[in-house]
């Protein structure tokens, strides 16, 4: 395998953390307060919102119900209105942010939901406001589970930006379509295929240790 | 009869919750969970609420600091009628009333320490001023070299002390305890009846403590209303409920101690109320004595309530009425209760 080749491999490898890591970040920032509302909202929650609480559940199953090879293209109007061009690997954090957000709404959910609701009682015993009670004991008490979650989404959310390549989204699921699928490159296939597994393992392995530490429950 | 004028009952009242109902509306119809509740807690009472399990009383204690929300009648703080009050102005009573609970509910990612110093974030008070108060508290639960545990490394009955402390750091005027003693065994469970026995004498609290033991009642309570069917069966102080239980739930709160309590098994069982008076007294060997009536004594205890002995005890008497009565005679004629005790079945 040539140099240009590497070059290509290493600058793939590095779009590829790019997309990920940007468009998580940029998710939980949607996807977070939406769980947190998810949770506090419904008609058991600290403040019932029915009717919030119905929309965001709505909104949330209809983004997770596309496929996110069709989302990717339906919003590429869009990514073109926001970024200016929908080729690229910064092109591509627009449609992972739409495709991870409400996933993520669904991950922090369920990570809030399983904080001990006597918990949650003791603390409004003591006078503590919804929002005392969403930052002081949801969110702290839950953080083992959330910092799981974000493991899982970033795994996750890296799948989706190797698809975006079919669309010249950039990073290595972009070199192996164009090399080891359409130029029939087995090497660069294969090559790419062993990046993203170890770059899987290496962000699933360092969540469930950060998870692992965090926790003070055993 | 010798006049017991408990002192504790001239007090002011602390907490008074009037004609109170809750109903619950689940999907199948609604339950009627509380129902025409009147109850008055005066300052320094140590107050037991107890009643079986489904009778309503965490609901009753929830409806005090109104986590739950009662949809009849009002309850009042220190003569305010917090069922008006914004949820502001609620959370600012909260701070003065601590509560406990049956899980302890520590927060189970933060230290024993921050786990006390978490209400006092709450209601803002400055980090240094927080951090002393968690150490004296800390000290007055006993555990002052627990304050970098976490609670997973706590037994039960530390837990509890740390919630104990907690609940107690904004210097609250009234301590709920929701069933605070039943995940504990014996020996906890009095260690940790005799702590807020000390709280409420050192500081002053008022407690309300709700349970399905009248062991509990017994070892700390002045005062006990008994809840049964989402209502207040009976209520009173202590040791006047002990001695002459006139509901039906009553009795069996007060028999169902002893595992195997004098349910009557046979005709002619009568329950003998001794107190401190009589007990010492040989009483019941001198009447065998005198009137010549042979007794079969049934069942037999002694208790320590709020200060004074009490005793209870059901005996059996001779078929025959003549000797019966005399013998009934003779033990009223000495101060001691005795009333007829009704077969079961």
């Amino acid at each position: 395998m040539d140099s240009t080749m590497t070059a290509l491999i290493i600058q793939g490898t590095f779009e590829t953390l790019y997309m990920t890591l940007v468009s998580t970040f940029i998710a939980y920032i949607i996807g977070l307060p939406v769980g947190v509302l998810l949770v506090t909202s419904d008609s058991e929650g600290i403040v019932p919102m029915r009717i919030l609480n119905k929309v965001l559940d709505i909104i949330v199953n209809i983004t997770r119900s596309i496929p996110f090879l069709i989302l990717l293209i339906a919003v590429i109007p869009f990514t073109r209105l926001v970024v200016g061009t929908s080729i690229g690997s910064t092109a591509t954090i627009v449609p992972l942010v739409i495709a991870a957000a409400p996933f993520i709404a669904r991950l922090v959910e369920s990570s809030i939901k399983e904080v001990d609701y006597g918990i949650i009682e003791a603390s409004l015993s003591m006078g503590a406001s919804p929002l005392q009670v969403v930052m002081k004991v949801m969110i702290p008490e839950a953080k083992p589970s959330l910092i799981i979650g974000a493991a899982i989404a970033t795994t996750t959310i890296l799948g989706y930006s190797a698809m975006a390549g079919i669309v010249g989204g950039g990073g290595l699921g972009d070199i192996a379509i164009r090399f080891g699928y359409y130029r029939y490159e087995t090497g660069v296939m294969v090559i790419t295929v062993v990046l993203l597994v170890l770059v899987v393992q290496i962000f699933q392995e360092i969540g469930m240790k950060i998870a692992q530490k965090a926790d003070h429950r055993k | 009869m010798r006049k017991i004028k408990n002192n504790k009952t001239s007090r002011n009242p602390i907490i008074e919750i009037k004609n109170l109902g809750k109903t619950f509306h689940p999907k199948s119809g609604e339950v009627k969970a509380l129902e025409g509740i009147n109850l008055t807690v005066n300052q320094g009472d140590i107050y037991g609420i107890i009643g079986m399990s489904g009778a309503g009383k965490s609901t009753l204690v929830r409806c005090i600091n109104l986590l739950e929300k009662p949809t009849d009648g009002n309850v009042f703080i220190d003569g305010q009628d917090i069922s008006k009050l914004t949820e502001k102005e609620l959370r600012t009573v909260r701070y003065s009333v601590g509560m406990i609970f049956q899980q302890f509910n520590l927060l189970m990612q933060r230290t024993a320490e921050r786990n006390i110093l978490f209400p006092l974030e709450i209601a803002g008070a400055d980090k240094e001023t927080a951090k002393k108060r968690a150490a004296e508290l800390l000290e007055l639960v006993g555990l002052p070299d627990k304050a970098k545990a976490y609670p997973s490394q706590l037994s039960g009955g530390q837990k509890q002390r740390i919630a104990i402390a907690r609940a107690l750091a904004n210097n609250p005027k009234i301590l709920l305890c929701d069933e605070a003693t039943s995940a504990l065994d014996p020996s906890t469970t009095k260690s940790i009846l005799g702590l807020l026995k000390e709280i409420n004498q050192k500081l002053g609290i008022t407690i309300v403590i709700i349970t399905h033991e009248m062991s509990v009642v017994e070892q700390i309570c002045n005062h006990v209303a008994i809840i049964d069917n989402s209502q207040i069966a009976e209520d009173g102080p202590v040791e006047s409920i002990f001695r002459n239980p006139k509901t039906e739930i009553a009795k069996k709160m007060i028999f169902s101690e002893n595992e195997q309590g004098p349910v009557a098994m046979s005709r002619n069982c009568y329950r003998l109320v001794f107190d401190e008076n009589s007990s010492s007294d040989s009483v019941m060997a001198k009447m065998v004595l005198e009137t010549k009536c042979l007794v079969n004594v049934v069942h037999a205890d002694m208790k320590d309530i709020d200060g004074m002995s009490f005793g209870q005890m059901v005996i059996q008497l001779p078929e025959d009425e003549l000797t019966a009565s005399r013998a009934i005679n003779y033990l009223r004629s000495r101060q001691i209760g005795v009333e007829e005790v009704e077969i079961d079945g």
